[in-house]
């Protein structure tokens, strides 16, 4: 008998990515262009899968990222918080080949925490007055009108961190954190892909940000591009 | 008298206190930034930042390190890294002290209008309604009309609503206006 904590090292995304079905949710973690998974984004189109439900904070930007899922034509759904200036969902979105459902960003990072600790639902006041309340129960708690909102769970996450040893500990690097953490927890599987794999007690355990057991595969991609959306810059003195 | 952004800018500086914990808005209310004396306040990034240093020396420029507007930034010392559910917690739980963020209406009851115009393009929600309805004080600060001319100070918001009875203070290039509940309008708060 294998536990599920075994070997976690995979020698290729293609390896990684293989257990993918059609009709999967995929949480992919990042905010914009910044801590994506860009080597496991690239793979999934690759892998040929189609008919997944995105959940993503952007859904790519640019043309970059998850927009190539966009423009590959495999996502019939996205939730997101914002979309901005990402064309390729503008266009999706109003042709109705996408289904978009935007919800506040606060909420869909707490659904996934939520999903992740093993609680179904929770209400918060996030929404509350507005069309974000739309089919959904409204309470009002100590005073203060709340929303019932539902647990956010991924059939897989995809997952970018600087540092990840090879029980799949992890460290993540300054805003490439986002939603990375959260989503590893909220999936039924989780690969990562780190651009450093370190030995077994290379991490201390209290400089761990990500407890290996919400992690399931790791590949080691050393380079990325690392887009700039905006980069803003000032003169030197 | 009619302020220009920078007027509007210095003015809301003055409304954060030494030591407070600040959210800036996309858009006018990241000039605020430019006024507050160095280490004079905290700057919270929703994507996860708090400590948020100016934009960094040409060269220096890290794509991990960003705002929630997506621009490269730098991090303070003292300042620290988080993710997203550990961000917006704090926004939600109260511990944010204030949101300054720009506005398409406001009303008299202080609810706000600012992630969608009607019949236009969806941007999205990110984390307008978290922001506005988590941080325990808001101002907003924005144009006095639209660009056609109409109120954005109105008795009640036709736009779609962000959050309900959360604005405090408002901005504009005419002044700076206090909400005063239903059927009361705004007072003039400087002259």
């Amino acid at each position: 008998m294998i536990g599920r904590h075994g070997n976690k090292v995979r020698a290729s995304i293609a390896e990684a990515l293989a257990p993918l079905e059609d009709g999967m949710t995929i949480l992919v973690g990042g905010f914009g262009l910044s801590g994506n998974p860009e080597a496991l984004i690239a793979g999934v189109v690759e892998r040929g899968v189609r008919e997944l439900t995105l959940v993503s904070n952007n859904a790519g930007n640019l043309g970059k990222g998850l927009a190539t899922w966009l423009r590959a034509g495999i996502i019939k759904k996205v939730i997101c918080s914002y979309i901005g200036n990402n064309q390729d969902l503008h266009t999706r979105m109003a042709s109705g080949e996408v289904k978009v459902e935007i919800t506040p960003q606060g909420t869909l990072v707490e659904r996934m925490r939520a999903a992740g600790a093993g609680v179904p639902a929770f209400f918060t006041p996030t929404g509350a007055g507005t069309v974000v309340e739309e089919g959904k129960e409204v309470r009002e708690i100590d005073g203060r009108r709340v929303i019932l909102e539902r647990a956010l769970h991924g059939d897989v996450a995809l997952v970018r961190a600087s540092k990840a040893d090879r029980f799949g500990n992890l460290r993540f690097w300054r805003t490439a954190r986002n939603f990375n953490p959260v989503m590893a927890t909220a999936a039924r599987r989780t690969i990562v892909e780190c651009d450093e794999l370190l030995d077994n007690g290379a991490i201390d355990p209290d400089d761990v940000h990500l407890p290996g057991i919400f992690v399931h595969e790791i590949v080691h991609v050393p380079q990325h591009e690392n887009a700039f959306e905006y980069k803003t810059v000032r003169p030197r003195p | 008298m009619t302020w220009t952004t920078e007027e509007m800018a210095r003015r809301a500086a003055q409304e954060i206190p030494a030591g407070a914990i600040v959210n800036l808005g996309i858009g006018l209310p990241t000039l605020v930034a430019d006024y507050l004396p160095p280490g004079h306040a905290w700057l919270h990034s929703e994507n996860g930042l708090l400590g948020t240093g100016p934009f960094p020396y040409e060269g220096d420029e890290d794509p991990n390190l960003i705002n929630a507007g997506k621009q490269t930034v730098t991090v303070l010392p003292g300042g620290s890294t988080f993710d997203s559910a550990a961000s917006f917690g704090m926004i939600r739980g109260g511990h944010v002290d204030l949101a300054i963020l720009g506005a398409m209406q406001v009303s008299e009851t202080g609810d706000i209008a600012n992630w969608a115009v009607p019949g236009g393009k969806v941007m999205g929600i990110g984390g307008a309604m978290d922001l506005a309805s988590g941080c325990r004080r808001v101002i907003a600060m924005m144009q006095h009309t639209t660009k056609t001319g109409e109120a954005k100070l109105v008795p009640k918001c036709t736009y779609p609503i962000t959050a309900i009875g959360v604005v405090s203070l408002i901005i504009t290039e005419r002044g700076v206006f206090e909400p005063l509940g239903a059927g009361k309008g705004f007072r003039d708060a400087l002259h």
